[in-house]
């Protein structure tokens, strides 16, 4: 069965210019990056800020466009295709942002920014596309009395609602959510979180689930990659990566997770870049488990 | 000198602590109108303690921190309560007295030390400001204080970090940076209000660490204001959860983890995954209510899933519960018909 979404060696290099005569420095935000997600499965990527995790999923967007590597959507080359083409593709995989409170147009009504991307692919009727709004609204748990309000007029969880549910409106079946609760008061993140899981199995979704909260990843992902300074260390199910991480980093990254259980303190591992080879390959050292030692 | 309730001991004298706050009222004037955010707040701290303060955004947990070092931003006021440091009475301070108390007495870290520090100024100087401001070094000796404060909180190279600007650290070596600068005064108390926040979690990790060892070091009071009930369980002695402006659940760490009481505490704890994945999780229902449009009765009940006919006429007072010693106190009236007795606008 070919994957829904195969990355291959993906590399996005940054150039910031420096003065008149200087080089300009490059920074490699992301290095080779492989990964493969199967259709309807929860793929999360884990790491802290820098570590590429956002940088990945807009290159497989082409939101950024990578410096090399390869990104294949059903089998079709993403990097490859033409603007036309890739307008088309967007239909099939689609974003959900981190901070609903700036990712929303605050002058726009709920309606026109749920509407918006139907607007823009010229998709149905104005009445049509009016009746796909309020179904959407329903999908996702909003008021339809509330269509005509604007961003600032609901909360946080709404707003991040809506935000769902343009995502959602042209119908893909390939979702990024990138942090799609850390912005969001702690009492309505797990509201969220069921809403994500809940329209995965109603939509046969596939998501790309990039976040820091290890809890949460370890709670919706099937598999899991970590990356740590652009790169992937460490790849396998959930499960695995939990109960035996492998990497040095995955390891101290585990173990900094602040323990619930007052009665079993976690016993702290530092990261120490000396631990680890920085250019080790990722490699096979178990059954569908990589990493990079 | 009045008594207040002590979660813990019975019944001590408020001078017997080294904080000790009491029925703090803290609002906006706003149109005309009193709006208050933090409602009758009273807690207590011993030195060598920790106390969290958790709470969601807008529930007045930063908020109350201000208050204490009366540095509410206007239009904001404290509105009553007191507020002693070793039995003096902060609230009758001029500002000259309170600029002391401010890093001398009470240290404070915040959330971004982007913000909290000048950029235009290295980490030496500002230390070495503070140290002067408060007659603890002349000008020759600043700098070598500055540097011992700088190791004290594991800074690496100290000499060096000491003329550096703040956008040349990292983020972890910058709330290092605060922490030092907070303690340049030697105060008894810090405020810690989200000091990891902004910080990775192998940082926060380090962090956390380092406030808990300079803690036992130095035998600070420490009042930590978190979000995260993961670092509430590393860190506290004592949680005082708040909800929309008020303490509604009040005990020592273990029993309020292991057997949370206020329907809020609960819905906080088993909305943490937990349990098989891809189960759905045990969410809150609605969402945090607004300044100034909080629903009658209970702050709570448009979101409880255990309400019942009183919660809709008056905000619950505290009712002590927690066996032996009545250790635990809690705003609901499924634990005792307690009546909150002051009269708040809504």
């Amino acid at each position: 069965m070919t994957p829904l979404l195969e990355v291959r060696r993906l590399t996005k290099d940054f150039t910031r210019h420096k003065r008149f005569f200087g080089k300009g420095t490059t920074t490699r935000a992301v290095d080779g990056v492989t990964f493969d997600i199967v259709e309807g499965e929860t793929f999360g990527l884990v790491g802290e800020s820098g570590s590429g995790k956002t940088t990945t999923g807009r290159c497989v967007l082409r939101l950024i466009e990578p410096t090399s590597g390869e990104v294949r959507l059903r089998g079709d080359d993403v990097l490859a295709f033409t603007k036309q083409r890739l307008r088309a593709a967007r239909r099939e995989m689609q974003i959900v942002f981190q901070d609903p409170y700036s990712s929303l147009n605050p002058r726009m009504c709920a309606r026109d920014i749920v509407e918006e991307p139907l607007i823009i692919h010229r998709i149905g009727s104005r009445a049509e596309r009016r009746d796909r709004v309020r179904e959407l609204f329903a999908l996702v748990g909003l008021d339809p009395s509330h269509l005509a309000r604007y961003p600032h007029e609901f909360s946080g969880g709404q707003r991040q609602r809506i935000g769902i549910a343009r995502a959602l409106a042209l119908n893909p079946s390939f979702v990024i959510a990138d942090e799609p609760v850390s912005a969001l008061d702690v009492s309505v993140r797990a509201q969220i979180v069921n809403l994500l899981m809940d329209l995965q199995q109603q939509l046969a979704l596939t998501y790309l689930f990039i976040a820091h909260d290890l809890g949460l990843v370890r709670h919706i992902c099937r598999r899991l990659a970590v990356m740590y300074q652009g790169r992937i260390v460490e790849m396998g199910t959930t499960e695995t990566i939990f109960a035996t991480p492998a990497h040095p980093y995955t390891r101290a990254l585990l173990s900094a997770v602040p323990a619930i259980d007052p009665n079993h303190p976690q016993q702290r591992l530092v990261v120490d870049a000396s631990m680890f080879d920085r250019s080790a390959p990722l490699k096979e050292i178990a059954t569908g488990h990589l990493a990079a030692v | 000198m009045s008594d207040i309730r002590d979660p813990g001991g019975g019944i001590r004298s408020q001078d017997d602590h080294l904080l000790a706050v009491d029925g703090l009222t803290t609002g906006f004037d706003i149109a005309g109108r009193f709006v208050p955010a933090v409602i009758d707040v009273s807690f207590h701290i011993d030195s060598g303690r920790t106390l969290c303060l958790v709470g969601e955004s807008g529930s007045g947990k930063t908020l109350t921190g201000l208050s204490l070092i009366n540095l509410v931003p206007p239009p904001g006021r404290v509105a009553s309560g007191t507020v002693r440091l070793n039995g003096r009475n902060l609230m009758e301070l001029g500002e000259r007295d309170m600029e002391h108390v401010r890093g001398a007495e009470i240290g404070f870290v915040f959330q971004e030390p982007m913000t909290t520090l000048n950029p235009v100024f290295t980490i030496g100087a500002q230390i070495a400001e503070t140290l002067r401001v408060h007659n603890l070094a002349t000008r020759r000796t600043a700098k070598t204080r500055a540097i011992e404060l700088l190791d004290s909180v594991s800074v690496p190279e100290p000499h060096r970090r000491v003329d550096e600007y703040p956008h040349q650290l990292s983020g972890g070596l910058r709330q290092r940076a605060l922490i030092a600068l907070a303690l340049a005064g030697e105060p008894k108390l810090l405020i810690a209000d989200e000091p990891t926040t902004a910080l990775d979690v192998t940082i926060q990790a380090q962090v956390l660490d380092l406030l808990r060892d300079l803690q036992k070091r130095l035998g600070l009071g420490l009042l930590l204001i978190t979000h995260d009930l993961g670092i509430v369980a590393e860190m506290a002695d004592d949680v005082a959860i708040m909800y929309a402006g008020r303490i509604v659940e009040h005990s020592p760490v273990r029993p309020l983890l292991s057997d949370p009481k206020h329907p809020y505490t609960r819905g906080l704890l088993e909305s943490i995954p937990a349990g098989p994945p891809g189960t759905r999780l045990r969410a809150i229902v609605g969402s945090v209510p607004a300044l100034g449009a909080l629903p009658a009765g209970c702050s709570f009940v448009t979101r409880c899933p255990q309400r019942f006919q009183p919660c809709a006429d008056a905000h619950p007072g505290d009712t002590l519960v927690g066996l032996p010693a009545a250790e635990r106190s809690v705003k609901c009236y499924l634990y005792g018909p307690a009546i909150e007795a002051i009269e708040v606008a809504r």
